[in-house]
């Protein structure tokens, strides 16, 4: 057989499509059958599309590679599960471009950390984490607080998404800006609209402290304040070979 | 330089002035127009350049002899900007875990933007650079043909830092697309695909000159890089902008799917960029350095297919325990474990190389760094192959094990093979007897050396301090430690891992000036540069 390889190393063409053959098998069949096979994202009740202001919120963690030190993907093993909660499902993150697993914890896995402070505990965090945890190596993100999040291009965001297969609506998409302002004043006229579109399962309150304005700080807590809410776990029983 | 491919360039510059300037014109914010801007600036230097280039040129007639090394020249040269970039930024994202004060606050300063800044300096600026300087100059050699084209190399080599300058700005500015090592956003990833064509054409048509009968080994792998790189390169970045003129585009998977494809590019990443081009770069440099032939032609087949059959399929341990289906899982250990055979193959095959010439390990420092590479070669891989391992896996993931592995292979393996293959070359390129200090190369390898043990040995501590804090029940159980707990707990070793990439830096700088002077020092070689090495059969 290795005689014959001679051939490959006389033709240069040949070894190149060879070489594509087998490079591909791989992702053939493993990636492949992930679109195909049906169990692989079990339908869970709850999921929602992010709103205009908690995907806001999820690009700037995206932007200042928040996922470089935090991971949002609990595993299916005993200590994971008794310190972040229940083990994350394929589900929650079906409306993820791109998923946000990450691979290192500098800081504590996110999945879950949605309720679990308040919002005065994230603003005054994220401005400056060792005020509030002295031991902290996370950098402070002061300027947050200071920036206008301007929500006029969320309606492009919602729209590339349904493009690639989130099930926005063309009045979500519409929507999109005022739904942003409306999520940060529970008394604004909009804030009825925004359930309606998206469900009870949205924490409409000014998330920063600052009524002014909305803020970047705004954004990122309202995404911080979501993650693993939607899915209520009191109807999902955990189980699964690996709770040892 | 033919007429056609002048004219060819400066069509390409036109057209890529043309759509920067559009590009600016409808841009959505002020990044694309920054982006757009330096895309525009950059078709303008180029077009000088062109101009320059084409009137100062003596003609040459395609079908010379004459090796073309220009391009390797400066490739050589801009991959150590980029190695010392990418050193310094890593070292101080180290002192920042250390002392975190250092991050300062600014959104440019902060650990999590100059990441990318680190990982993609290193991989790409130093690693690619590299790998393109390096591949021209092999493929002429043991082609004995000259390289296609004049002005394409040229693209390519350019085209490709462009892409690398794009990308860091891009990551202090706030543009990423968040997937590790792929992290530049839709219209990077479209220029990277113009440049990385280019690379092959130039590639394959040199081959197609070649005077040889045979391709050398060295080619096989470094066309493994090029081809399956531009195959992992473009499924992983499938996206859809939100507008023509914005940075920001939507990935076309989500999810389970996303995070597979992202591994399956991210583990590869590895696989070709990091471990194909650099077998490549050993299977030249290592023989012909020490002048011997490569030891075993069928070690040399297996472990090439091995290598590209199988580096596919093991990108889910990445994600043992996670949401990933199980099957998918145990298939991804399955082959990280067999990966060892072909791995160690091409590793054995390296170092038995050096049978009979191990006496030049005393008095060749470059060929300490290649042996070093390879030694670190063969940790790597065994290490890699084991943390595959779902059950160690369960304790490594998510610590700074996984980190230590991966500075094993770039610091041990992509380093050293890297400065080995420079301190060979430069010489050579530039015909001078020998480097300007072989002192310099010495003290080079063993701070390098004291460094990356050094860092290795730190992350190895906190990774599992770390893990097996976090898992750690008293008798009632409960949690012993909360999470600061372990954070407390890795500060040593965080201040010895930044201590020990400030050698790495150290060595570096002071190859660069070794280089530097090797250049300025203007001797001439006298004697003939050494003979060909004999394509393995």
């Amino acid at each position: 057989m290795l005689r014959k390889h001679v051939i490959l190393e006389r033709n240069s063409i040949l070894f190149v499509i060879f070489l594509i053959g087998v490079a591909s098998l791989g992702g053939l069949f493993e990636i492949v059958p992930l679109f195909t096979i049906d169990s692989t994202v079990e339908k869970v009740r709850g999921m929602r599309p992010y709103t205009p202001l908690e995907l806001a919120g999820r690009e700037i963690y995206i932007r200042e590679g928040c996922y470089a030190c935090h991971s949002q993907m609990i595993r299916s093993l005993r200590d994971d599960v008794e310190r972040y909660g229940h083990y994350s499902l394929a589900a929650e993150s079906i409306y993820d471009h791109p998923f946000l697993w990450g691979s290192k914890r500098t800081g504590p896995d996110l999945a879950r950390i949605g309720g679990k402070y308040s919002d005065a505990w994230h603003v005054a965090h994220l401005v400056a984490p060792r005020e509030i945890v002295p031991e902290s190596v996370m950098p402070g993100y002061p300027f947050l607080a200071e920036r206008p999040l301007r929500p006029d291009q969320l309606g492009l965001h919602l729209a590339a998404l349904q493009r690639v297969g989130v099930p926005y609506s063309d009045e979500m998409i519409e929507f999109a800006a005022r739904d942003a302002r409306a999520q940060v004043d529970e008394d604004s006229g909009d804030a009825e609209g925004l359930l309606e579109r998206y469900g009870e399962n949205v924490n409409i309150r000014n998330f920063d402290g600052n009524a002014d304005r909305l803020s970047e700080m705004d954004a990122l807590v309202s995404y911080l304040q979501m993650l693993g809410t939607l899915v209520d776990f009191q109807d999902y029983k955990a189980e699964g070979p690996n709770l040892r | 330089m033919s007429q056609s491919e002048t004219l060819f360039g400066f069509i390409g510059l036109g057209g890529l002035a043309l759509v920067s300037l559009v590009t600016v014109a409808i841009s959505h914010d002020h990044l694309m127009a920054i982006h757009g801007g330096m895309f525009f600036a950059a078709a303008l230097l180029g077009t000088v350049a062109l101009i320059t280039y084409a009137t100062r040129r003596k003609p040459i007639s395609p079908e010379s002899l004459e090796y073309n090394d220009e391009v390797t020249r400066a490739g050589i040269l801009i991959a150590l900007f980029w190695g010392i970039v990418g050193f310094a930024v890593g070292d101080w994202l180290a002192w920042q875990l250390t002392y975190p004060a250092l991050n300062f606050d600014l959104p440019w300063t902060n650990f999590g933007r100059l990441r990318p800044v680190h990982t993609s300096a290193v991989i790409f600026g130093f690693g690619g650079n590299a790998l393109i300087a390096t591949s021209f100059y092999v493929v002429q050699r043991t082609s004995k043909a000259r390289l296609a084209g004049t002005l394409a190399p040229w693209f390519v080599l350019l085209g490709f830092n462009l892409f690398c300058i794009i990308a860091a700005t891009g990551y202090l500015l706030g543009i990423t697309q968040s997937r590790e090592y792929a992290e530049p956003e839709w219209y990077a990833d479209i220029w990277l695909v113009v440049v990385w064509v280019t690379y092959f054409i130039v590639y394959m048509k040199t081959l197609a000159r070649r005077a040889e009968p045979h391709i050398y080994v060295a080619n096989w792998y470094y066309l493994a890089f090029i081809v399956v790189v531009a195959m992992l390169h473009i499924v992983n970045a499938l996206a859809v902008p939100i507008a023509l003129g914005a940075t920001k585009s939507y990935g076309l998977f989500s999810g389970v799917q996303d995070a597979m494809t992202q591994w399956w590019y991210g583990h590869n990443a590895v696989g070709f960029f990091l471990t194909a081009g650099f077998l490549g770069m050993m299977y030249y440099f290592l023989p012909k350095s020490v002048d011997r032939p490569i030891y075993s032609y069928r070690l040399g087949i297996i472990g090439f297919w091995g290598i590209t059959f199988m580096y596919l399929w093991v990108g889910s341990h990445h994600l043992h325990y996670t949401a990933l289906p199980d099957w998918v899982q145990t298939l991804g250990m399955t082959f990280s474990i067999v990966l060892l055979v072909p791995s160690w193959s091409a590793m054995i095959n390296g170092v038995m190389t050096l049978n009979g010439a191990w006496d030049k390990l005393r008095t060749d420092p470059s060929i300490r760094f290649l042996l070093a590479a390879v030694a670190f070669y063969g940790l790597s891989t065994f290490e890699g192959s084991f943390m595959a391992i779902k059950a160690v896996n369960s304790l490594s993931h998510y610590t700074d094990w996984t980190v230590g592995h991966v500075h094993g292979g770039a610091l041990g393996w992509l380093g050293l093979i890297t400065f080995g293959t420079i301190y060979t070359l430069v010489p050579w390129l530039w015909k001078r007897p020998g480097m300007y200090s072989s002192r310099m190369v010495a003290w080079h390898f063993w701070l390098g050396l004291a460094g990356v043990v050094i860092y290795l040995t730190s992350m190895w501590n906190s990774g599992i301090t770390q893990a097996l804090m976090w898992r750690t029940y008293d008798e009632a159980g409960y949690f012993d430690y909360s999470f600061i707990d372990s954070v407390v707990a890795m500060h040593p070793y965080y201040f010895a891992r930044a201590l020990g990439g400030l050698l790495y830096l150290l060595g570096a700088l002071i190859g660069a000036y070794n280089v530097w002077r090797t250049i300025k020092s203007g001797m001439v070689e006298t004697e003939l540069p050494k003979a060909q090495p004999e394509p393995v059969r």
